[in-house]
């Protein structure tokens, strides 16, 4: 038996949690999670129960291609990877030198280690890398942009240790990142509490200890009140705080009139509710957390949900606190050297940014820009045009609204390329498609990933490739030489981690173990004292300068969300255990365990219309339709409608896509001008369907 | 009933069903036969509020298992050493007797092949030191599998420690 245990991070979602593979004869044979990481000890999620079954497939991309018909026909040319390559060269040099290099847009999907890819756009000359946050992460990442001077991504949660959780829309057992489900379910049986608001009870509910069912689009006024009792009863340190917070008085000011009273008439979360959960918050504090959010895309002032998340936080003294919102610690916080950035190796382009982040928006974090504004600068050819878009593992044809309106758009590009580890809506519509390898046939990048035990982590491949796939290194490599980026010229993955690991003192024999190198003995907390606000004034900043210079409220008035039109009810999407949306829909077992998602409804509400529980119905928006199962819960509330985001039918190649429920994003017509300057983030909860039986 | 013992704890289940899809992935099974099943409540109204409840049904490798007796050819045996339940390919035809014979229809078929597959605890795992796949990866370590005196003795080893060093005593018994 030539059995061995090869450590890799999966890819399956964007969790990237690390795994550990039994290879047997260069075939992975079993994928488990790593056992000596903390957090994770051995378990994985179903999505990466799924990634053997997604390698053996036959029904995915298994040689680059290059499109004959019509863009969406279906019709390809097999292609060498040479053929391939020399053929995006060539179309890439000629639009770069008709339009520039800056007509060039990447798009990358998070489930990617995506240092390379940055590192290439920039080697090209373009200013224009995005990643898909406009449709998720966005708003809280700019939310702590404006109050912290940095992004989310500087923080790190600590379930394990914390003595009270909410979670506010936010399905994180739903949802599944390995480490942090554990952690929290660790946390809550060592006497944590958990409270969940939501607009239904998912699984997140179902474990909490309370449940507070919210009105669909309201979260802000509850957070507003929430402030407000702080205030009034005197739940926060007032002298603390002043060493921390700036604008305190402001904020007070601001919060007077929205009282539990107010909460309760707009979110139908009783008053007396409201102000236990502060008062009990309060009792809990430090040892807090109010999870800001993750996917925050949902209502037009879902960005000031995050901001008064992270605001009710640091009242509570929970930034930077052990079981609280803690500062994710890096390898220079433990007195060692971080991995040298792959960026580095190619001049950052000075060029104005095609989707506005930097020069139209300088209150926004620039790194992975909006790329739905970059679709509108494809559309307008303004500020300049974009002829040439590079998807890479991303598909924004399934994960933003309108995806005909998408692709009307994409009829103003010269070219576009797909660089798929599946099939995907906008693979099928490219010029070219470049597979890359699934993560179980391949090496990448070093990952490292801060936190309270700053760490490295490898990617090693574990099987031989079944098709004519590449890894995406090894793609850029080529590209990179095919267009003289001479840095990104790496003719091999250990050339790369050498590179990364150069001051870090460690050595690539050190991941042999483990596949994790810990860089600190212990946990690491930031003592206050030591933690930077990246701020002018050094301080966490409720009015934030940067937001009022362009007059953007730094602390906005809510609106009273109207009341909806009869018959019509808010579409709410959501996550799920067994898929990632789209990349699993086609995967032989992860397709078994969930064929198709179905219309969360009201069981009152279909009562009254009609409805029975699995009944087919038509849905419509505008002028767009759909038929769905239904699923009758009187958990739901009333007003909204739910779906597991990334079904409806798939595509051609695809054999088991063909009837499975509906796209969430083809009811979003418009949906791409739904969104919101303060932070960033498209609003896609701000849709209403109607439905009907169909006779 | 084998030597060991299975069990789900289902206040820690997510019902995420990755116990299901890492028994079928690590058999390398083709849709439609499920091994380990989770048995999942749509959200109920229970006393401690709105749940999502979960059961996991293997098989329970039965002390005078009805599908060993049943079995034409002796593809289906009862190992001696532990008790667990298997299936010998070789020897199977496929004439699904041990499903009709199952009170809870466990055995399943390989429709790929026509012959049967049954829950075997992963005995080649087990042979080699380790845990089912489903226990070994569950997501959320809610599913544990054991030889009950073994296990037990940790638990009552850690209890009597954990009692007997209290606040009052002061101190910390050395091993």
């Amino acid at each position: 038996m030539n059995k061995k245990i090869v450590y890799n991070i999966c890819k399956m979602c964007p969790a990237q949690c690390p795994v550990q593979v039994e290879v047997e004869n260069q075939e992975a044979k079993f994928v488990m999670g790593n056992s000596f990481a903390s957090g994770i000890n051995g378990a994985l999620c179903p999505r990466g129960a799924g990634a053997i079954s997604m390698i053996r497939d036959d029904e995915r991309p298994q040689f680059p291609m290059i499109r004959k018909g019509n863009r969406g026909e279906g019709k390809w040319t097999k292609a060498s990877w040479k053929e391939a390559l020399d053929y995006f060269a060539e179309k890439i040099e000629s639009v770069r030198s008709k339009h520039g290099a800056k007509s060039i847009l990447w798009s990358d999907g998070d489930r990617s280690l995506n240092e390379l890819h940055k590192a290439f756009v920039s080697g090209l000359g373009s200013p224009n890398y995005c990643n898909e946050n406009s449709a998720g992460l966005s708003n809280v990442s700019n939310a702590s942009f404006s109050l912290f001077g940095f992004g989310s991504n500087h923080f790190v949660y600590d379930f394990l240790n914390s003595k009270h959780v909410v979670l506010q829309a936010r399905n994180m057992f739903g949802a599944i990142e390995v480490k942090d489900v554990n952690d929290l379910l660790d946390g809550l049986e060592e006497g944590g509490h958990l409270t969940v608001i939501d607009v239904r009870s998912n699984i997140t509910a179902g474990k909490a200890d309370k449940f507070l069912m919210i009105r669909p689009g309201t979260d802000y006024a509850l957070n507003l009140a929430v402030i407000h009792v702080i205030f009034e009863e005197k739940l926060y340190d007032a002298s603390k705080a002043t060493v921390f917070i700036n604008d305190l008085e402001k904020l007070h000011n601001f919060v007077r009139p929205y009282t539990p009273a107010f909460a309760e008439a707009e979110t139908g979360i009783i008053a007396d509710e409201i102000i236990a959960l502060a008062k009990t918050l309060a009792k809990a504090a430090p040892a807090v957390i109010w999870y800001p959010g993750q996917m925050a895309a949902k209502y037009k002032d879902s960005f000031y949900v995050c901001r008064t998340a992270f605001i009710i936080n640091a009242l509570l003294g929970s930034i930077g606190a052990k079981g609280g919102v803690a500062i994710a610690a890096t390898p220079e916080d433990a007195g060692g050297k971080g991995l040298k950035k792959i960026t580095k190796l190619v001049l950052k382009i000075k060029e104005n940014r095609a989707d506005g982040v930097d020069w139209m928006y300088p209150h926004l974090e620039d790194k992975g820009g909006l790329l739905h504004l970059a679709f509108k600068a494809i559309q307008t050819q303004n500020p300049y045009p974009i002829k040439a878009y590079i998807a890479c593992g991303s598909d924004p044809l399934s994960s933003y609204p309108d995806p005909e309106a998408i692709k009307k758009t994409f009829e103003n590009l010269d070219f576009l390329v797909s660089m798929p580890y599946c099939w995907s809506d906008i693979a099928w519509h490219s010029d070219l498609i470049l597979p890359i390898s699934p993560y179980l046939e391949s090496d990448d990048i070093l990952k490292q990933v801060n936190g309270l035990h700053p760490s490295f982590f490898i990617a090693r491949r574990c099987s031989k490739s079944k098709f004519d796939t590449l890894p995406s290194w090894q793609i850029i490599s080529e590209m990179a030489k095919r267009l003289n980026i001479v840095p990104l010229m790496f003719n091999s993955i250990e050339k790369i981690w050498a590179y990364q690991l150069q001051e870090t003192g460690v050595k690539i024999e050190d991941f042999d173990k483990t596949g994790f190198v810990g860089l600190s003995k212990k946990l690491i907390y930031l003592k206050k004292e030591d933690i930077k606000f990246n701020t002018p004034s050094g301080k966490i900043e409720i009015i934030s300068e940067k937001m009022e210079k362009q007059n953007i409220p730094s602390l906005l008035n809510y609106a009273p969300k109207e009341k909806q039109p009869e018959g019509q009810f808010r579409l709410t999407i959501g996550r799920c255990s067994v898929h990632t949306p789209v990349f699993t829909r086609n995967n032989d077992l992860l397709h078994e365990q969930m064929p198709e998602n179905k219309l969360w409804l009201n069981s009152t509400v279909a009562e009254k219309l009609k409805i029975s529980d699995e009944e087919i119905v038509l849905i419509k928006s505008k002028n767009r339709t759909g038929k769905i199962k239904v699923f009758l819960t009187e958990f739901i509330h009333p007003e909204a409608v739910f779906m597991v985001h990334g079904f409806g039918s798939g595509i051609p190649p695809e054999s088991r896509t063909k009837e499975i429920g509906v796209a969430d994003n083809i009811l979003m017509p418009g949906g791409l001008d739904i969104w919101d300057v303060a932070g960033g983030g498209l609003a896609l909860q701000e849709h209403f369907i109607s439905i009907s039986k169909i006779v | 009933m084998s030597n060991y013992i299975f069990r789900l704890d289902a206040r820690r289940c997510i019902n995420c069903k990755a116990c299901e899809v890492h028994c079928k992935s690590s058999k390398f099974l083709p849709p439609g036969a499920k091994l380990g099943v989770l048995i999942t409540v749509r959200p109920t109204q229970v006393a401690k509020g709105r749940r999502i409840i979960s059961a996991f049904a293997p098989c329970f490798h039965c002390a005078k298992p009805w599908c060993v007796s049943v079995c034409p050819t002796g593809a289906m045996i009862r190992r001696e050493k532990d008790g667990i339940v298997y299936v010998n390919k070789e020897l199977c035809v496929g004439c699904k007797s041990c499903i009709v014979v199952c009170p809870w229809h466990f055995p399943q078929v390989d429709e790929t092949s026509g012959k049967i597959v049954k829950c075997d605890y992963c005995m080649d795992r087990i042979d080699e030191g380790l845990k089912p796949a489903c226990v070994t990866a569950c997501s959320v370590h809610a599913l544990s599998f054991g030889k009950p005196n073994e296990d037990a003795a940790k638990v009552r080893d850690s209890f009597g420690k954990s009692t007997m060093v209290n606040k009052d005593w002061g101190s910390t018994p050395q091993d």
